[in-house]
């Protein structure tokens, strides 16, 4: 490896640098890095043989600069968990793995330092996938000792894929924060010029540092262009594009707010402002034997009961339209409502509200001692419900907590242009998409 | 330094002398019915666009670790990009907002037969590049590149010119404009798959380059699987002298133009370094580089030179900047019509999007610009002497301490003679600077796409199938009596399969033939008068003529039938074509002629009248070659 090399093969003469060799491709190639900058592959079994001429091995390093320090402006707490706000190649797997300290930020991102003076802790390095109940605990506490060490705001470095999880615990496990909690990340990695993730980063800092945004938020693209970001409250966003930058939506709601290049535009009026105690409540019991379970026709009773008899104590169902599943479920709801289950029905539609009264097959279903959870997203829902069990097992006390909105989960009203989802194709949409650049 | 030299007046040697090297980089779309990454159609392009959206280019890391130049370059400019989206052509994946999906195996099997015509070793693995672009011709800021091959070769007179390697990658945006920190591009080209075909700089002279550049082009069109057209081809070339750098040209569209530009490239490369050493003798060097920037915007108030009246109308502010010892330089030529101040206006304008022209004014400068009065002003308050000369230049107060940095870096750059750079072509033959020359640390692995591997199986395949190469083709139709020309035209014509399968045994003259496919048929076809044109019709009415005993000179008579508006069946076509049987030829046209009235004019013009008028009477009825004959025997008193 590293290895500057002649090689003779069946195919012809190649020269250049042998590289790692990502561990999930085969092991009969070899990779060379030829001077123009091009790799090329050359199979173990067509080379005759092999000169070495010297080594040259790859420093990668994301230019690192001091983070300079402005006693006039706000310090900003940066958490990292993972993803690649900023990052560098790993030539191991191909892949790209972040890079994160505030040198390194600095050196990538030099704007920020004229937002606040950062300061930067690495919590955890998984991918989005790999976050759960101790990375969430873990969050939340540093979150707090953040607030109490006087922080003029925090920004969560994340993964895309289980933000939205994210954002959603965090808004129970930390209640009545003070300071801005900006969760964040990048769409497409930082390893690219087109990267979404200097500009998402550069928006939350300032959201963090400057905005008057008291509550837990994800701060990424409004459009797919590279013009203005949105802050949605935390437990109503949700990922809904594989690879979209402008992939978070709020569901069911408008946005809190725009992060313009020099200036927020709140949407709305019912944001929690900023204070100058340091008072914050941070809960992080949680009970992680929940699930959620997505209904779909046909399904077989022994899917719940598994469940069951693997001692969740609590189930989310994404059920159908209004929040229904079909009749051969009923006896297995029965099983679990006696064993003490707690059983909440949310919408697989995402937006709207569980109504269970408008059909009979919803009433059967609430006898059962299913619970409708209002307009609580499926996934907010179930990392409520483990927060909830994490503080009672009682049943009435479980659904005071489910059902008594702490963080927007569960609003009065849906407004009428809560639900937007543009068809394109109808000539009013194509008017708009053409004439502003989405 | 005296006037630059002229092509015409130079010969080989002269190149030889001053070390012109030159090579090519030449990009060529495939023609798949798909784009390389996705499934988007490959065309039409379209003026018309149903959205745009904006972006913006960071430079990244590269694999090894360092920023690119170009990169930098790029970043300093601060453009907002906007992306014209026609939603025919153009789906997510070319907006960057959807991972690629799996390379089109169709362009790999063209890129891979073309890898195998040029003599080139093959890898045994592709890995797919990331070639860094920031001036946002390609939304994501990377080209998705690969490379199949290397070291080939090509026959060019009794030498062999290297071929550096063959790769395969996505075609860029179409630039729509580009104005202060603004530029559009139009997206539907993006992604169409391309080969690049990369030559070692081994031509000698702008011809030669030319010719390399022809001989390139008809080996991939002999595949019959490249596009043709406008922009379907597209040529780089790069050009160095004795102590000068490699020079690229971005973007030729036409092969012709290419020798002008090389000439011009090596002389401007000659003038830099004679400015290198006329800058050294003054003894000027890096650390007795010296300037002097002042604002003048307040002294150049009232000003009558339009240029800057105009920017100062707009409240936009004026910077002189000294260049100590550096008198008459910026108006030494160093192209036909330019001066090395357009070197440094190509900066200002580039980089620091200053481009409304002119954009600097400069104390060495003929042309009427600033009063005697106001450069008086203008050398005191930044402190220009005798030796000196001193550059104005004005815009946007956000844009000037740009401007200024880069005459500076530019002025500074003189002492290096020439500098690595991409320059883009421009009417005349000259070339203007576009950016610095990318290195290999723009590229970087794709890390969305595994390698694939280019198997034997597959090789032999394609292998199987290779077309004769062109050289050897046209070699053989030479030998069997086509003309040079003819030779090297049908040897990449579409219609060289069916010519091969025509010519043989037809018993038609082959030139004759050769002439109707290459010549006739296209000036039937740009008349419109074969609409219905097909191969096989063709090919069937080829046939049924040649089996008639009809001529060659019949076949656009009946191809205007087959493949007309009528589209008559070619056997009915052919049956309906009433032969003169060429015993009685004599007498038929003989009747014809003596019926004339004819001209006095003089032999051979009237031959070629008599000729023509019975090509229109008989049409078809004999090759012009009989017809000279019987008018030749009319002419000299036969009456035939």
């Amino acid at each position: 490896m590293w290895s500057d090399v002649e090689i003779d093969s069946t195919r012809g003469n190649f020269k250049g640098i042998i590289l790692p060799r990502s561990e999930t491709a085969d092991d009969t190639h070899i990779v060379l890095k030829m001077d123009t900058g091009y790799n090329v592959g050359l199979a173990v079994d067509t080379i005759n043989s092999i000169t070495e001429h010297g080594r040259k091995e790859a420093h990668y390093k994301i230019p690192e600069k001091e983070f300079p320090f402005d006693p006039k402006k706000p310090n900003v707490k940066l958490l990292g968990t993972g993803g690649t706000i900023a990052s560098r190649l790993d030539y191991r797997t191909g892949a790209v793995i972040p890079a994160f300290s505030p040198g390194e930020l600095y050196g990538s991102v030099p704007e920020l330092a004229d937002i606040c003076n950062l300061e930067t802790e690495k919590l955890y390095g998984v991918f989005s996938e790999n976050m759960g109940p101790e990375q969430w605990r873990g969050t939340a506490e540093a979150i707090g000792r953040e607030i109490r060490k006087g922080t003029s705001g925090v920004v969560i470095g994340h993964g895309t894929d289980t933000m939205h999880h994210t954002a959603a615990i965090l808004s129970f496990m930390v209640q009545d924060s003070p300071v801005p909690i900006v969760m964040v990340g990048s769409q497409r990695s930082s390893d690219r010029p087109s990267s979404d993730a200097a500009i998402n980063l550069i928006n939350a800092t300032r959201t963090a540092a400057h905005s008057d945004f008291a509550e837990v938020m994800v701060c990424m693209f409004g459009p797919t262009s590279d013009q203005y970001g949105l802050l949605h409250r935390g437990t109503r966003v949700r990922k809904m594009h594989s690879s979209y930058r402008s992939t978070f939506r709020t569901i069911g709601d408008i946005p809190l707010a725009m992060v313009e290049k020099d200036r927020f535009v709140p949407l709305r009026e019912d944001y929690k402002r900023r204070r100058s105690d340091r008072n914050v409540k941070i809960n992080t019991a949680f009970e992680e034997r929940v699930s959620i379970l997505y209904y779909y026709p046909n399904m077989n009773p022994d899917i719940l009961e598994a469940l069951i008899d693997n001692d969740y104590k609590g189930i989310i169902i994404a059920g159908t339209g209004l929040g229904h599943v079909n009749k051969p479920l009923y006896p297995a709801l029965k099983r679990a409502a006696d064993k003490g289950i707690h059983i909440y029905m949310t919408v697989q539609t995402l937006w709207g509200y569980v109504q269970m009264y408008v059909y009979d097959t919803g009433r059967d279903i609430m006898d059962l001692g299913v619970i409708p959870a209002a307009n609580m997203l499926p996934e907010v829902a179930y990392v409520k419900l483990g927060w909830a069990l994490g503080q009672s097992n009682d049943r009435e006390e479980v659904k005071k907590i489910m059902l008594t909105p702490i963080a927007g989960e569960i609003t009065d009203r849906e407004p009428h242009n809560g639900y937007l989802i543009y068809q394109g194709g109808i000539p009013e949409v194509e008017e708009f998409i053409s004439r502003f650049k989405k | 330094m005296g006037e630059l030299k002229k092509m015409k007046d130079l010969t080989l040697e002269d190149y030889q002398a001053i070390g012109l090297k030159s090579g090519l980089e030449i990009h060529q779309q495939l023609d798949t019915e798909k784009k390389l990454f996705c499934r988007c159609p490959v065309r039409p392009y379209s003026e018309r666009f149903d959205a745009e959206i904006l972006r913006h280019m960071r430079p990244t890391l590269s694999e090894l670790g360092e920023y690119d130049g170009t990169a930098l370059m790029e970043f300093k400019t601060k453009k907002n990009i906007i992306y014209q989206i026609n939603k025919e052509t153009v789906c997510t994946y070319e907006m960057d907002d959807t991972p690629p999906f799996e390379l089109n195996s169709e362009a790999l099997d063209i890129a891979v037969e073309v890898t195998l015509l040029l003599g080139c070793k093959l890898v045994s693995e592709i890995h797919i590049a990331r070639k860094q672009y920031l001036d946002g011709s390609i939304p994501t800021g990377f080209q998705r590149t690969t490379i199949l091959g290397i070291d080939g070769s090509i026959p060019y007179g009794d030498r062999k010119i290297g071929i550096i390697q063959l790769g395969l990658e996505e075609d860029a945006c179409r630039e729509v404009s580009d104005t202060g920190h603004m530029r559009t591009y139009r997206t539907d080209r993006l992604g169409i798959p391309l080969i690049e075909t990369v030559t070692y700089p081994e031509m000698r002279s702008p011809q030669e380059v030319a010719d390399v550049a022809n001989i390139l082009r008809y080996l991939v069109r002999s595949t019959g699987r490249v596009r043709t057209g406008i922009g379907a081809a597209r040529q780089d070339v790069n050009v160095s002298v004795d102590r000068g750098q490699r020079v690229e040209i971005k973007g030729v569209p036409r092969i012709k133009d290419i020798p002008l530009l090389v000439h011009n490239e090596a002389f401007r490369q000659v003038t830099l370094i004679e400015i290198m050493d006329e800058l050294a003798s003054r003894g000027i060097n890096h650390l007795t580089f010296k300037t002097q920037t002042s604002d003048v915007t307040a002294v150049l108030k009232g000003t009558r030179y339009y240029p800057v009246a105009e920017a100062l109308k707009k409240g936009m502010g004026v910077r002189a900047v000294t260049l100590k010892g550096y008198r008459g330089i910026l108006s030494i030529k160093t192209q036909p019509e330019t001066t090395f101040a357009k070197e440094v206006s190509d900066r200002v304008r580039v980089i620091a999007c200053l481009d409304i022209l002119p954009n600097i004014a400069h104390s060495d400068m003929d042309a009427e610009t600033f009063s005697g009065a106001e450069w008086t002003k203008i050398k005191k308050s930044s402190g220009t002497g005798e030796n000196d000369t001193v550059i104005v230049v004005w815009g946007g107060e956000e844009d000037l301490d740009t401007a200024v940095k880069e005459i500076i870096i530019r002025a500074e750059q003189a002492l290096d003679g020439v500098l690595d750079e991409t320059r883009q072509a421009l009417p005349c033959g000259i070339s203007g600077f576009e950016r610095v020359l990318p290195g290999p640390n723009r590229m970087y692995p794709d890390t969305d796409l595994p390698p694939i591997a280019i198997t034997e199986e597959r090789i032999k395949r394609i292998r199987s199938l290779l077309p004769e190469l062109p050289w050897i083709r046209r070699e053989r139709y030479i030998k069997d009596g086509l003309s040079e020309e003819k030779a090297q035209r049908m040897s990449i014509s579409p219609f060289r399969e069916l010519f091969d399968e025509v010519s043989k045994g037809s018993g038609f003259e082959k030139q004759a033939l050769a002439s109707f496919l290459l010549d006739a048929l296209r000036s039937l076809e740009r008349n419109n008068r074969i609409e219905n044109l097909s191969a096989p019709i063709l090919k069937r009415t080829i046939v049924a003529a040649a089996k008639k005993g009809l001529c060659p000179e019949a076949l656009p008579i009946l191809v205007k039938q087959t493949c007309g508006r009528g589209m008559i069946d070619p056997e009915k076509a052919v049956d309906g074509f009433v032969k003169i049987d060429d015993k009685d030829l004599p007498e038929r046209t003989g009747e014809y002629l003596r019926s004339l009235e004819l001209p006095g004019i003089d032999r051979k013009r009237l031959v070629d009248f008599l000729i023509g008028r019975l090509k229109e009477k008989f049409p078809g009825q004999a090759s012009g070659r009989r017809f000279f004959e019987l008018v030749d025997r009319f002419v000299g008193g036969d009456p035939l």
